[in-house]
């Protein structure tokens, strides 16, 4: 895959190439979803799921194409949980550490146990891009604590034990 | 592919309504198996559960089955959950099933008529019979299904509310009802619409607050993927009663993939039926619903903090007021009001039924039912729904079921990061928003989190205080260093270097960032710490004092000793001989 140019460049030049074809999907959300109420935001979460992240070029012509300063749109990106600026796995793994799986003892060991097993710490990713790791607060499946998820999968209950069967399901 | 005419009036609406109850009395005539596919059964296997029994209904050729979806019923610990109706039988509710239980109950039960008696729940077990299901009573439907909603008398009121009721009469028979906000102030709802609609301005919103970010709770995800048509009912009879309303915003937290895409589907279902849009039954009336994913911020649960993420800003929240319901404090400056997933899904069942018929149950301060969601550290965990004013302790122990492996009960934690731990001697507190107030938490979204002797009140304190701190915006300094503060001499206290002084620090800090702190996240952040160090000070005291931690938790006040009788002789190199 051609990496993406880190300048955003004026939309007529970019007219061929994996480039090209990426701008334009971007421009497509912004001109399908802009205008509706929180435009940047629906477009960054599109954009994210796009990518997986938020490349720098991608913020850049969401910045120039909504008239934000690229400061304030940093700082959309920055205060929301869901945005991140660097690449994650194919597969983010979220490991809930909500009262519930906190209380039930489960949390930090499930936890443990996917540092360990990934030989990751939460923010980190594998080297083959396969995984990333983090901590989030709660999926709402707090009567079946603990619990984590893989990509859309979410999984309760989870005991240590299992976890290998369960990453090796994605692998 | 089905087409849809759009209902041009409530005599439309009635016709469909007999016509779709016609065909549920069709259905019913068969045995039905209904699979409870929330995101808790799903994520235990429901689908499995649902793919066997239809592959064992098609591959027997039982006629007299049918196998069908239905939202969570709350028995979250014990999914995957399937209900049987058989003609003319009581209905029977299997759970923790796994596939190879399938073929049995389909050989005993669905054929040979007797139920596998060791996996039922009985329908009279405390769990059951203790509650009061009204906001629940759809869980057994398809959501997907908007017709099934109808039959049950579904968007009745909506056409009750366009056609026979003027405006102030709505707002009138909420106030009736004594309906409070159910996100957790516990505001008169009628009240806040009652505020919006006397705002000046040609145009107003509402807004449906689904950002249940509050860790241990889930009711509002249970409502969007059990019975999401309530809701978009509800916020139609609010548009309705407020005046100048022509679009509405449903605000749900990004980690709720179902409830996004139930309720989505529920609005373009409600949207194809003439329900949403610009002339809804034939009357006129115009209105819109969309969705809004959240981002991950649990401060966006506030409401101005909620205003300004969909206007696509940080969410920060702002100095009130003015109020969201006033002019130039609400969505895009225009007044709003801003009610939680729950209210909205009481609004319709109130204009339907009558306010007396909500105000039946509850207390005289606070009428009507609430969802709790009762995990932790209790046996039966799940989603319970009860008249407002139930004792505490006939939650925890009678519908949970008490204490798993015997252990001593030690507190419940009601109301999240904003809420507090309530120790046993308050049991028998009728659960209102009064009487949890005065314990020094907040009644919050319905979140209990029960916790036993293994639980320490320090840690537990430090838990939330983590995350008050995490969600923190970094507006107002009191909550962005006030809450590090205290949580530092927490730190130092669980690794048994406190000072009893530290105690009146933590007090004058959280007395502090409670009256500053612009919003509410700042002001009751110190709630979880002021009371475990109000209900359980001997503990905060052991570990100053004695520098021990009584529940073995604070990994640097937990001592090792050997148990000389109980060694073994080892040799020189180390190992056991």
């Amino acid at each position: 895959m051609e990496p993406i140019d880190a300048e955003a460049r004026p939309k007529e030049e970019i007219s061929v190439g994996y480039a090209g074809r990426i701008f334009r999907r971007i421009q497509k959300m912004i001109d399908e979803t802009g205008g509706q109420a929180g435009g940047i935001i629906r477009v960054l979460q599109q954009a994210q799921g796009l990518f997986g992240y938020l490349p720098a070029p991608v913020i850049k012509t969401i910045s120039r194409d909504f008239k934000i300063p690229l400061s304030e749109v940093y700082g959309i990106i920055s205060f929301y949980h869901f945005f991140s600026t660097v690449p994650k796995g194919k597969y983010v793994i979220q490991a809930c550490m909500g009262t519930s799986c906190y209380v039930n003892n489960g949390a930090q060991k499930l936890l443990d146990a996917l540092k360990k097993e990934l030989g990751l710490d939460p923010g980190g990713i594998t080297p083959d891009g396969k995984f990333s790791l983090e901590t989030v607060c709660c999926f709402g499946c707090c009567g079946n604590s603990p619990t984590m998820a893989v990509g859309d999968d979410i999984y309760t209950k989870v005991k240590p034990s299992k976890l290998k069967d369960i990453l090796n399901s994605y692998r | 592919m089905k087409i849809v005419v759009p209902l041009n009036s409530v005599k439309e609406l009635e016709n469909l309504r007999e016509q779709a109850q016609a065909r549920l009395v069709e259905q019913a005539k068969k045995i039905q198996v209904k699979v409870h596919l929330g995101t808790c059964g799903i994520s235990s296997g429901a689908n499995k559960i649902l793919e066997t029994f239809v592959r064992q209904v098609d591959s027997r050729k039982l006629s007299d089955v049918v196998v069908l979806k239905a939202g969570c019923i709350g028995l979250c610990g014990r999914e995957p959950v399937v209900t049987v109706f058989a003609p003319r039988k009581e209905k029977v509710i299997y759970y923790d099933l796994n596939e190879d239980k399938v073929s049995r109950i389909v050989d005993e039960h669905l054929v040979g008529g007797r139920p596998v008696m060791e996996w039922v729940l009985p329908l009279d077990a405390p769990l059951l019979k203790l509650q009061e299901i009204r906001v629940m009573h759809n869980q057994d439907l398809d959501p997907m299904d908007i017709e099934q909603y109808i039959a049950r008398g579904g968007y009745q009121a909506l056409g009750k509310v366009l056609t026979q009721m003027k405006p102030e009469e709505v707002i009138d028979e909420v106030k009736k009802a004594g309906l409070r906000g159910r996100g957790g102030a516990g505001f008169p709802t009628a009240t806040k619409w009652g505020f919006v609609r006397s705002a000046q301005a040609d145009e107003k919103y509402v807004v449906c607050n689904g950002d249940e970010g509050n860790p241990g709770s889930y009711m509002n995800r249970a409502v969007l993927e059990g019975n999401p048509h309530s809701v978009i009912e509800g916020m139609a009879i609010g548009a309705y009663a407020i005046g100048n309303v022509r679009q509405g915003y449903a605000y749900v937290r990004a980690e709720y993939p179902l409830a996004i895409e139930t309720l989505g589907h529920a609005i373009a279902q409600a949207r194809e039926y003439g329900l949403l849009g610009k002339n809804i039954l034939g009357t006129g009336f115009e209105f819109s619903v969309d969705i809004f994913p959240g981002a991950g911020a649990y401060v966006c649960g506030e409401e101005t903090a909620l205003l300004h993420s969909i206007e696509g800003e940080r969410g920060n929240p702002r100095q009130r007021p003015p109020f969201p319901a006033n002019v130039g404090g609400g969505l895009f400056g225009k007044p709003t009001t801003i009610n939680n997933v729950e209210t909205w899904s009481d609004i319709p069942q109130i204009i339907l039924k009558g306010a007396d018929w909500f105000a039946s149950v509850g207390t005289e301060q606070s009428k009507g039912t609430k969802l709790f969601c009762l995990v932790g550290k209790v046996n039966n965990t799940g989603l319970v729904e009860v008249p407002l004013g139930t004792p505490l302790g006939k939650i925890v122990f009678d519908i949970g079921g008490g204490i798993p492996n015997g252990k001593k009960f030690k507190g419940v934690q009601i109301g999240g990061p904003s809420g507090g731990v309530i120790p046993i001697e308050y049991l028998n507190t009728p659960v209102d928003y009064e009487a949890v107030t005065a314990l020094g938490a907040i009644m919050g979204s319905g979140g209990l989190v029960v916790m036993d002797e293994d639980s320490c009140m320090v840690d537990v304190a430090k838990f939330f205080l983590q995350f008050n701190k995490d969600e923190s915006c970094g507006k107002c300094t009191t909550c962005r260093a006030g809450i590090p503060g205290m949580l530092q001499i927490l730190d130092k206290i669980s690794r048994g270097e406190g000072t009893m002084k530290d105690l009146d620090t933590l007090e004058e800090l959280a007395e502090m960032v409670a009256s500053v702190s612009l919003c509410g996240l700042g002001q009751t952040s110190p709630n979880p710490l002021l009371t475990t160090l109000r209900h359980f000070r001997e503990e905060y005291e052991a570990h100053i004092i004695d520098k021990r931690c009584p529940a073995g938790v604070c990994k640097a006040l937990v001592a090792y000793h050997a148990l000389e009788d109980k060694c073994l002789p080892t040799s020189d190199k180390g190992y056991l001989l």
